[in-house]
């Protein structure tokens, strides 16, 4: 009997000398869903990944992936995930169909629709103009749509996308999502990490790393709903004058600036978070125009990626 | 000064990378010990202890004499004794021994007649050093009794050199050369074909497809199989054409023996890969056993001369083995059924290499 989820992860962690990369980790990835991983660098989502499809051996926990035992023999499993890697792992002196050939023949793609699924996925990641061209010299949007081309190939059950959209520009970026809502929609379940919170807003469900720790998870509205953080934005002139006056300020928990804008972060159980903030512009002398805002997903990640320290300040 | 302290920065950077490259840091100070070692061991153009066999057809007391007193050489070692030259022949053609001395059964009256030579000297001219220290014996006197003259003794011991009469060099030359550059060719190419793979990131997205550790392994090594025989064809037919190298054995057998070489040196080559984590450290790794292969198995220096040590880690070189076979088949027509120990060394040493290489390459990546 299958269960549920397609992922379900129990007290994973994973050790690198002293090194926490992932710590008492636990996921529960429903199927057919898209589910984000959102943490900045070195917040262990390239190693969960990896533990998930038998590539790292967990140093503590285990997790169920496709109602196989990870860590365990990983060989039934193989065939029914597809993994992109975050760097672009296919043959770059080899062609695009020449490419997408091998990955039929590894997976062992009945021989006699190989050419016609291989016709089908050329024609549905807009490839089929490169496909005779080296996938060494493609563009890096080019690239990614033939290794997303390459991961599903063999129409696996699960998605495996470690920040697959790192290394091409936003128009590539929407596309490739469009793709992954089309493959959602057939049923597939999809593990996308990224540092990008456009991408983090889109997925069905999104978990956040922080050093190793899950911090928060949910879907982004519920998110943005809980960050427990009253949100004032703040335009101002002279936004590093603006800055400097609410940085003081012991009720702040943090201070981000995007442009002009000010994002400031108090606790909830301040009522008069937009008061203090005025106040205390205007008597720094500062001109500013504040206002309260609803969360964002970026307002969420630094919310919940304080450290203990930051939070008290 | 701008220049000095930009020179400055890239001199400190260089030494720090170099510091933590720990391979290439060792081979800072172990190439030169290394080398000096086998250098030391193999160049030794005193060669001693040459393994013989005696055909002693006269069984007299001074047979046992002139033997006793070759023996007192060192120059030979006499490891068997056999009772017909056709023994000694097919000892010879086996390459078990390196030199045969065949005492007719009128020694005796050969030694007193002093015009016939008395004792013949059967000797591997597959190697070339044999025949210029075979000349060291044909001093050793042979005397009925103290007072008899040494007359025209010269002819006393006669040289029969085996299987390159006319002494030339490329004729010994050349099956060992087809070990080298084979051995160069198959391990560097495997050698570097996971780690570049590792590289360029294309093992992570393998390693994830249901490609098994063994499929992986034996089809990266398959194509090569077939270009090592294809330069075993082409090394065989320039030496044939411009040398005159002959191929007395069967040809069959020859490839056959190739097929076992390529292996090993293949199988070596992965196991490499698995142990090393860049090319250039691969690279490395493949000199390191490059040197050795051409000095102490055979190839250069003559294998007999060399210290126990040295003989030992020749052995363990398949390098040391192929051209044994080579050698055997190509010079002495020896069958390659003749030469089992050689090609089963070569087999057991493939499958040995390939285990440890697909047990070492565990499809993880920690």
């Amino acid at each position: 009997m299958s269960s549920e989820y397609a992922i379900e992860a129990r007290g994973l962690s994973k050790h690198f000398g002293s090194l926490k990369a992932v710590n008492q980790l636990d996921l529960k990835v429903p199927r057919g869903q898209i589910y984000g991983f959102l943490g900045p660098n070195g917040s262990g989502k390239s190693t969960t990944i990896r533990m998930l499809c038998g590539l790292l051996t967990p140093t503590e926990g285990t997790a169920t992936v496709l109602d196989t035992e990870v860590p365990g023999d990983s060989r039934d499993l193989k065939p029914k995930i597809g993994y992109m890697t975050q760097k672009f792992s296919l043959f770059g002196d080899m062609t695009v169909f020449e490419n997408l050939q091998f990955i039929s023949e590894i997976y062992s793609y009945p021989k006699s629709g190989r050419i016609g699924r291989i016709d089908e996925l050329l024609e549905k990641y807009d490839l089929t103009q490169q496909r005779r061209q080296m996938a060494g010299t493609m563009s890096g949007g080019q690239k990614q749509r033939l290794a997303l081309a390459c991961a599903v190939l063999h129409g696996p059950d699960l998605l495996l996308l470690d920040e697959p959209t790192s290394a091409v520009d936003p128009q590539s970026r929407r596309d490739f999502w469009s793709n992954l809502f089309r493959l959602a929609e057939r049923g597939t379940t999809i593990l996308v990490s990224t540092h990008y919170m456009d991408e983090a807003e889109r997925c069905h469900r999104l978990a956040i790393l922080d050093r190793g720790i899950k911090v928060a998870d949910g879907t982004p509205r519920d998110l943005q709903a809980s960050t427990g953080m009253r949100v004032i934005e703040v335009i101002a002139d002279d936004p590093y004058a603006a800055q400097a006056v609410i940085h003081d300020l012991a009720e702040v928990a943090s201070v981000t600036q995007l442009g002009v804008r000010l994002r400031v972060l108090i606790p909830e159980h301040h009522d008069n978070a937009l008061q203090i903030v005025e106040r205390a512009l205007s008597a720094a002398g500062v001109d500013a125009q504040s206002s309260l805002s609803s969360a964002t997903l970026e307002d969420v990640f630094v919310a919940v990626t304080m450290g203990p320290e930051e939070r008290i300040a | 000064m701008k220049s000095l302290s930009r020179l400055g920065a890239i001199i400190k950077k260089e030494v720090r990378q170099l510091r933590r490259d720990r391979l290439t840091f060792g081979m800072v100070f172990g190439l030169p010990v290394i080398q000096i070692l086998l250098f030391g061991y193999a160049i030794n153009t005193d060669v001693r202890h040459l393994r013989t066999a005696v055909a002693n057809q006269a069984d007299t007391h001074l047979s046992r004499e002139f033997i006793a007193n070759i023996g007192a050489t060192q120059v030979v070692n006499i490891i068997d004794e056999v009772s017909t030259p056709e023994e000694l022949e097919s000892l010879l053609r086996r390459g078990e021994i390196s030199i045969g001395i065949l005492i007719p059964a009128d020694f005796d009256r050969r030694v007193l007649d002093g015009t016939r030579s008395a004792v013949q000297l059967l000797l591997d001219g597959s190697d070339p050093t044999v025949l210029s220290v075979a000349s060291q014996l044909r001093n050793v006197p042979i005397q009925y009794s103290p007072a008899a003259g040494t007359g025209n003794r010269a002819t006393a011991i006669e040289t029969r050199p085996y299987y390159n009469p006319e002494r030339r060099t490329p004729v010994n030359i050349v099956p060992g050369l087809m070990g080298v550059i084979l051995m160069m060719t198959m391990m560097l190419f495997t050698a570097v074909a996971i780690v570049r793979e590792r590289e360029r990131g294309n093992l992570e997205l393998l390693i994830n497809t249901p490609v098994s550790s063994a499929e992986l392994m034996i089809g990266k090594v398959t194509p090569y199989i077939a270009i090592g025989l294809l330069q075993l064809a082409l090394i065989l037919g320039v030496g044939q054409l411009l040398f005159d190298v002959p191929v007395r054995g069967s040809i069959m057998d020859l490839y056959i023996a190739g097929i076992a070489f390529i292996a090993a040196k293949l199988a070596l080559g992965l196991l490499i890969s698995t142990a090393v984590h860049t090319q250039f450290q691969a690279m490395q790794m493949t000199v390191f056993i490059l040197m050795p292969s051409i000095l102490l198995s055979g190839f250069m220096f003559p294998f007999d001369g060399m210290p126990a040590v040295a003989q030992f880690i020749g052995e363990i070189l398949p390098t040391t083995h192929f051209i044994r076979l080579t050698r055997g088949i190509m010079l002495r027509d020896a069958p390659l059924a003749e030469l089992t120990t050689d090609f089963y060394y070569l087999v057991g040493f493939t499958l040995v290499a390939m285990t440890i290489a697909a047990l070492r390459f565990t499809k993880r990546l920690d």
